[in-house]
């Protein structure tokens, strides 16, 4: 397994706004979010999505660190907001 | 009125080979919905066994075609989704999407300005969603594709492009990197800034730009781009799975 295959798999927000949507109940591309760390913005959909595996991470363009983690089991998501301006999702029913 | 995204299940209505690599599915919606050129569906297969693989294509096909869109698929080696759409579909299949998603890659004609277009592979397809609403709306402010593709053959789309582009100020340039046809006049080499210049130029500054492809291209496009003069807030991005270039 080489970088440049790595490279490859990586997306960005676009590519989980189904699960984002799902989740929060509404379109999150658009949402502006603030890296906690170095504090560049960027759009949801801009960030870098790393999808291949179980479950969704997504990543500052800047300085990769990690913005918002998603987990989702048989029974219930977990969702781990890290970077500044993304919104808590609403409480599960 | 706030749309609630739902599972509904298609109907496969037709299947066009665009290259070797990649075809056009054709899909009726029980459901339909106009989408805004650059947004996905979400495919979801579902085997007997209850083993579920889900993943996200841009739609082809412009909004004015009602009732119906076209995903184009790119066969990927080891794409369990991918390879069973492009090898095992046929005419009359089922299965289950959910979209249109997606408010951040998007181009309609509300949104104007000169538009510059730049894909890497089979990252043209929600380009072509814009260029064919584009043509359609009759929308003739200027507009430029930069279109990087390995072969003359893995070209998807060719014949309408070289349509739409002899018809409504569409400008669409090639960038062939690792073959070329004889007498090729396009760009032989992978996209760099000194052909992000040629391409934006003409443009101007108010130019919107759109980049898909795999995540190297996006990245040489998006700050070469920047390079060249387009402000940041103008260059929106989409990363394009695993294609490589």
């Amino acid at each position: 397994m080489t970088m440049a295959k790595d490279d490859d798999l990586v997306l960005d927000g676009n590519a989980v706004a189904g699960t984002l949507s799902e989740i929060y109940g509404d379109d999150m591309t658009t949402v502006l979010a603030e890296c906690a760390s170095c504090g560049q913005v960027d759009h949801v959909g801009g960030l870098v999505a790393y999808v291949h595996a179980p479950g969704i991470v997504l990543r500052c363009t800047a300085c990769s660190t990690v913005m918002l983690r998603i987990v989702q089991t048989p029974k219930r998501t977990f969702v781990d907001v890290r970077g500044k301006r993304i919104p808590e999702p609403p409480v599960q029913a | 009125m706030k749309r609630t995204l739902e599972w509904q299940i298609v109907t496969v209505k037709a299947i066009k080979s665009e290259t070797p690599d990649v075809k056009t599915l054709t899909l009726s919606l029980p459901d339909w919905a106009a989408h805004r050129p650059g947004q996905h569906y979400d495919v979801r297969l579902t085997a007997a066994d209850g083993y579920s693989a889900q993943r996200s294509y841009s739609v082809a096909s412009e909004p004015e075609r009602t009732g119906e869109i076209d995903l184009t698929v790119e066969r990927l080696a080891d794409g369990e989704v991918s390879r069973f759409l492009d090898d095992t579909v046929v005419v009359g299949d089922r299965f289950e999407v959910r979209g249109p998603i997606g408010g951040y890659f998007v181009w309609d004609r509300s949104i104007g300005g000169p538009l510059l277009l730049v894909a890497g592979g089979s990252g043209v397809v929600p380009l072509m969603a814009m260029l064919r609403h584009r043509g359609i709306a009759g929308v003739t402010n200027p507009a430029r594709l930069l279109y990087s593709a390995r072969t003359y053959e893995q070209i998807i789309y060719r014949d309408e492009l070289e349509a739409l582009a002899r018809k409504d100020g569409l400008t669409v340039s090639y960038a062939l990197t690792r073959s070329q046809p004889p007498g090729w006049k396009g760009y032989t080499r992978r996209i760099d800034d000194a052909m992000l210049k040629d391409v934006s130029q003409p443009l101007g500054r108010d130019a919107l730009a759109y980049i898909c492809g795999p995540t190297a291209l996006v990245e040489v496009a998006a700050d070469g781009l920047e390079r060249v003069g387009l402000p940041a807030q103008h260059i929106r991005t989409e990363r394009f799975g695993p294609t490589g270039s």
